[in-house]
């Protein structure tokens, strides 16, 4: 029976694969492959012709996959299932996919890539991108190692697990790693594509980018200012954060419903908006300027332009995502160990220093990470607000887009952006492993917290009171800002904005006459699809983590999770590198952005559903698996229906991300493919912020929607009567 | 079950560009106001039911960086509006595309002449002088006189009341360090900047910023092309436009089809198009107040009148040229760095 299995599945795919070369088109077709317009071209088009016929008409470079195609065919005839063919498969994947690679960044539209190579092997015939067909036998030789390995009895042959372990190592590696590769191999190109270092050697030595003036009175290089301001923000988002998640837990405040809602808001805003919002109110000539200056007769000038102002933005924005890390950790903290202490004569104040903080100390360390990275690749609001001198993501940004061009300026920044970025994130990984700060044991966690002494309390309670209002005078400026002909100017109400950009006329059938409906409904699209596929790619991800033991799992986490800390602007500028030019050419279509959403919002899917399966007891898959059931339905049957909390989470994540990114999605957007947050800028840049205003205001109403409908889809997990933990914490690194 | 919706939403993923392939397209690029971009597209649409065209706006910079990266591969056909210089660089560069059309005949001398320069790979669409805005409120309220010439703007009265672009991420500033440098000569100019240095409040990245900044108070004077200062005029903010008395640089405002483009016919009947009269008269209702390169196109009353500014003899052969740019943005990082007086 073991045996048929193994046959069974290599049937399939050999037939996948054979089909493929014979059938659909091996390179990348123009006009999109779904179109099915090169059916009709298929006899006359060489262009169009699948892998086998390519081969026959010059492609020499196909000729090794057909052979290794035909060798797996020859294996599954003449061997029977078992180790030895099993080894044999992995080697003919493992030797495929390394050919496809090497034939694939080899060989370009115009022949060689490399001039090395022409000097060496001679001229030779220029491929386009790999298309449908190469696809599919490049899915097949990855199936090819799994289903080998799992001949060989790796993993207990569970063929399941293996080859989600190795589609996922595909992917990751592909829009990755690859990406991140091709900026760094950027660095060192001439526009022609020949080698040359002169431009990382200028630029890795500008003062402008190390320069340490400020100490003496002057001005700072860009890294140590983008590096300053993440601290800054960082140690006050974490701060704040931990102010209300104790008023939200350890107080009698009376708002504390609202207070959540409140930390809701800045997540699901658009960027830019809360520094239009900003200068509205506290520019030079903002409202709550004038106010301070008719009564104090303060001039204060033009302070919110540069790094305090940044600054006052991403605290605005940030501290909610800080207090959805740590009011799971505050909560979590076991309030046996806190009446221990009092039971044993400590007062409420040493009791809250001596233990509940150091016990929250994981969770600062992640909120103080998450503000750091957020901080650093932060772009609407220094591309708002920034002043003369700007911080490394809008530098990397004007670099590349700007009057000096300068793509190797582009890599040498990013690099810097990335080091500082990955090495807060291994600087927290080292210091928090080997600690323990478990205080949720099985049983006997009965007791409620204790209030905050009276010391704390009132600064915290005064403190988030504070910015609570403080944020919702800036959104009321955000409504406001939208239905006022001109803001500064005429306050004048007027519906104008909205009718500009979502206007519909009724005559001759309903036309979309308002100029925002085309990127409004590309996003709404995008984001759709990207949202349940990074959920789906976040969950099995985090189950192979969680539930599963192969070798390199270590690496493999680590990998995933680095990927959170690759800022957006780097992550859109290695796109536009890496998938512009075959082997993989995706530039200018709908398909980069939603790769560039699923790679970019997966590992806080991954992070939910490692949280959660915690706590799913594993005798309830071993049951499953007993009862004779595969890993993949134990997977559909047990465990996803246990996980409907994460699932919400990460849909909602990555939804809600998928339409307030910029930062990478300003270099994937293309004329056909725009994108809101991209449209949003250009009309800022026009000073058209009315306009900009009131898409912004439709996008937030937009989204609280769809999370509700997300919500009454998803449904919520009933376990047992006790509420369920908020689903909050999911956003933890 | 996730697999196969993973599947169906990829399917539908790719299945998108399949639904807009039937009618003939057209990838454009706008480098102009985002405003006048779409009103001439829905113009152009409405007369030619059988193209659809996909705009995106993007400033000059951010357009020649992508033509530049999607050099071997190009996604865009036509690239319409932002400063000359980029577009000349793309040209120079072999990035744009041939094409003489046959409204040539019909354009001012100036828009002829950008044609000329790159080998028809690139045309002038419109073109505007360098100034200044200031706001008058502010002005006032100082108790500052009107800046009439390059002279009065170091009057230490508008210390960090003035800002201009960063010549290295905008062609608005790069047109203005190139003007004085022509006006004044090179040391002479970057004497002056230097003074200058000390009343700018910031350099900011966009090139139209500082107007937009002055006429909502957030400063007192922007140094910008002077068609952006009317628009913020014209939107009723207390703007005062400014020739300065010296004389001034201009730009000329291009358009190129791209080498290679997908779908060069679609981008030729676009081209030839947009360089009608009637085409060009729908800038000053979109509040663009450029001068248009067609002669029989109607100058709108608020378009700064060229006869009455100072022009200089502005060399975009050589201040386009990419050594002199380079020498010229290093020296201003050397000399004046983007560092504004706090």
């Amino acid at each position: 029976m073991r045996m048929n299995a193994d046959n069974r599945r290599l049937d399939w795919i050999l037939g996948g694969a054979l089909l493929s070369l014979l059938i659909l088109p091996w390179y990348k077709v123009k006009g999109g492959f779904f179109s099915f317009d090169w059916l009709g071209d298929l006899f006359s088009k060489p262009d169009f012709w699948p892998g086998f016929f390519q081969a026959l008409i010059g492609h020499w470079q196909l000729w090794p996959i057909l052979l290794l195609t035909a060798a797996v065919l020859w294996l599954r005839l003449r061997v029977p299932s078992g180790a030895g063919r099993g080894r044999l498969m992995v080697r003919i994947g493992a030797a495929g996919l390394a050919w496809m690679a090497v034939e694939g960044l080899a060989i370009g539209m115009r022949g060689w890539n490399w001039g090395l190579l022409e000097s060496v092997f001679g001229a030779v015939q220029g491929q386009p991108a790999f298309g449908a067909g190469a696809v599919i036998v490049a899915l097949f030789l990855t199936c090819l190692i799994s289903f080998g390995a799992a001949e060989r009895g790796a993993l207990k042959g569970d063929a399941f697990v293996l080859t989600s372990i190795s589609l996922l190592i595909l992917l990751v590696s592909i829009f990755v790693f690859y990406p991140i590769l091709s900026i760094f191999i950027g660095a060192f190109q001439d526009f022609d594509g020949s080698f040359t270092s002169e431009g990382v050697r200028n630029n890795i030595a500008d003062p402008k980018i190390w320069s340490l003036g400020c100490l003496a009175g002057g001005s700072c290089g860009v890294a140590w200012r983008t590096l300053f301001l993440a601290i800054c923000t960082a140690t006050s988002t974490t701060l704040l954060g931990l102010a209300f998640a104790l008023v939200a837990t350890r107080t009698r405040f009376p708002f504390k419903k609202s207070l959540r809602l409140l930390t809701v808001l800045p997540i699901i805003t658009p960027p830019f908006v809360v520094g239009l919002a900003l200068i509205m109110l506290l520019g030079r000539q903002g409202t709550l300027t004038q106010v301070i200056n008719s009564v104090t007769g303060l001039e204060l000038g033009r302070w919110l332009y540069g790094l305090a102002g940044i600054w006052v933005a991403q605290v605005l924005s940030f501290t909610p995502i800080s207090f959805l890390v740590l009011i799971g950790v505050v909560e979590g903290v076991s309030p046996s160990m806190e009446e221990a202490s009092q039971t044993l004569r400590a007062g409420r104040w040493r009791t809250f220093r001596k233990v509940s903080l150091p016990l929250m100390a994981p969770g600062l360390a992640n909120a103080f990470l998450i503000g750091f990275i957020e901080s650093m690749a932060d772009f609407g609001n220094p591309l708002v607000l920034g002043g003369s001198g700007g911080v490394l993501s809008t530098e990397i940004f004007f670099s590349v887009v700007g009057a000096q061009n300068d793509p190797s300026r582009a890599a040498v920044l990013a690099a810097i952006l990335l080091f500082f970025t990955l090495s807060a994130f291994i600087a927290q990984r080292f210091w928090l492993t080997g600690r323990n700060f478990a205080t949720v044991g099985g049983k006997g966690d009965g007791g409620s917290h204790a209030q905050l002494p009276n010391r704390v309390a009132w600064p915290v309670i005064g403190v988030v009171s504070a910015w609570s209002l403080f944020t919702i005078v800036v959104y009321t400026m955000i409504l406001f800002g939208g239905f006022v002909t001109l803001w500064g100017l005429d306050h004048t109400l007027t519906l104008e904005h909205y009718a500009r950009a979502f206007g519909i006329s009724f005559e001759d059938g309903i036309r979309w006459t308002g100029v925002a409906w085309n990127s409004f409904w590309t996003t709404m699209t995008i984001a759709l699809i990207a949202a349940p596929l990074t959920a789906a790619v976040g969950l099995l991800t985090g189950w192979l983590i969680s539930r599963q033991s192969f070798p390199g799992k270590t690496v493999f986490e680590f990998v995933l999770m680095m990927s959170f800390a690759i800022p957006g602007t780097v992550i859109g500028i290695s796109y536009i590198m890496a998938f512009n030019l075959p082997p993989i050419q995706m530039t200018g279509t709908a398909l980069i952005l939603i790769v560039c959403f699923v790679f970019r919002n997966m590992p806080v899917g991954v992070r939910g559903s490692v949280a959660a399966m915690a706590q799913l007891d594993g005798s309830l898959d071993e049951a499953s698996l007993t009862l004779g059931a595969g890993s993949g339905r134990t997977l559909r049957r047990v465990i996803l229906p246990l996980l409907r909390p994460a699932i919400m989470a990460a849909l909602v994540y990555s939804f809600v991300r998928a339409i307030t990114s910029i930062s990478a999605v300003i270099f994937l957007v293309s004329a056909k493919y725009n994108m809101a947050t991209a449209y949003i800028v250009g009309l800022v840049e026009n000073g058209q912020y009315g306009v900009a205003i009131a898409y912004s205001s439709v996008l937030i109403l937009v989204m609280i929607t769809v999370i509700g409908g997300f919500q009454l889809l998803v449904g919520e997990r009933r376990l047992r009567r006790r509420p369920t933990p908020p689903a909050a914490k999911e956003i933890k690194v | 079950m996730n697999i196969k919706t993973a599947a169906l939403a990829a399917s539908t993923a790719m299945a998108i560009p399949a639904a807009a392939a039937y009618a003939a397209e057209l990838n454009l690029i706008c480098s102009a106001d985002v405003v006048i971009c779409e009103k001439l597209v829905s113009a152009f649409e409405a007369g030619h039911s059988d193209i659809s065209v996909n705009m995106v706006r993007l400033s000059s910079g951010e357009a020649y960086a992508k033509v530049r990266a999607e050099g071997r591969n190009p996604q865009t056909d036509l690239w319409w509006g932002g400063t000359g210089d980029p577009q000349l660089q793309a040209a120079a560069d072999g990035l744009t595309a041939e094409y003489e059309s046959p409204m040539l005949g019909e354009l001012q001398d100036w828009a002829v002449e950008q044609a000329t320069v790159s080998g028809n790979r690139t045309v002038g669409v419109y073109t505007g002088a360098l100034g200044w805005g200031y706001n008058t409120q502010i002005f006032e309220k100082k108790g500052l006189k009107a800046p009439a010439c390059w002279a009065d703007l170091l009057d230490p009265g508008l210390k960090g009341e003035i800002q201009i672009a960063d010549p290295n991420s905008s062609g608005t500033a790069y047109t203005a360090l190139a003007t004085l440098v022509q006006l004044m000569g090179e040391d002479e100019a970057f004497d002056y900047l230097g003074k200058l240095n000390a009343n700018v409040g910031q350099y900011t990245k966009s090139g139209s910023a500082p107007v937009k900044a002055a006429a909502r108070g957030e400063t007192g004077l922007g140094i910008v092309f002077m068609h952006d200062a009317v628009s913020q005029a014209a939107e009723g903010f207390p703007v005062q436009v400014v020739a300065p008395c010296e004389g001034t640089g201009y730009e000329v405002g291009s358009m190129s089809i791209v080498e290679g483009a997908p779908n060069p016919d679609e981008a030729r009947v676009f081209y030839d198009w947009v360089l009608t009269p009637e085409a060009q008269n729908l800038m000053p209702e979109a509040g663009s107040y450029q001068i248009p390169s067609n002669k029989a196109a109607t100058i709108s009353d608020k378009v700064p009148d060229l006869s009455q500014i100072k022009l200089i003899d502005y060399d975009f052969a050589e201040y386009g040229s990419s050594e002199r740019r380079k020498e010229l943005l290093a020296r201003w990082d050397a000399e004046i760095g983007g560092r504004a007086a706090e």
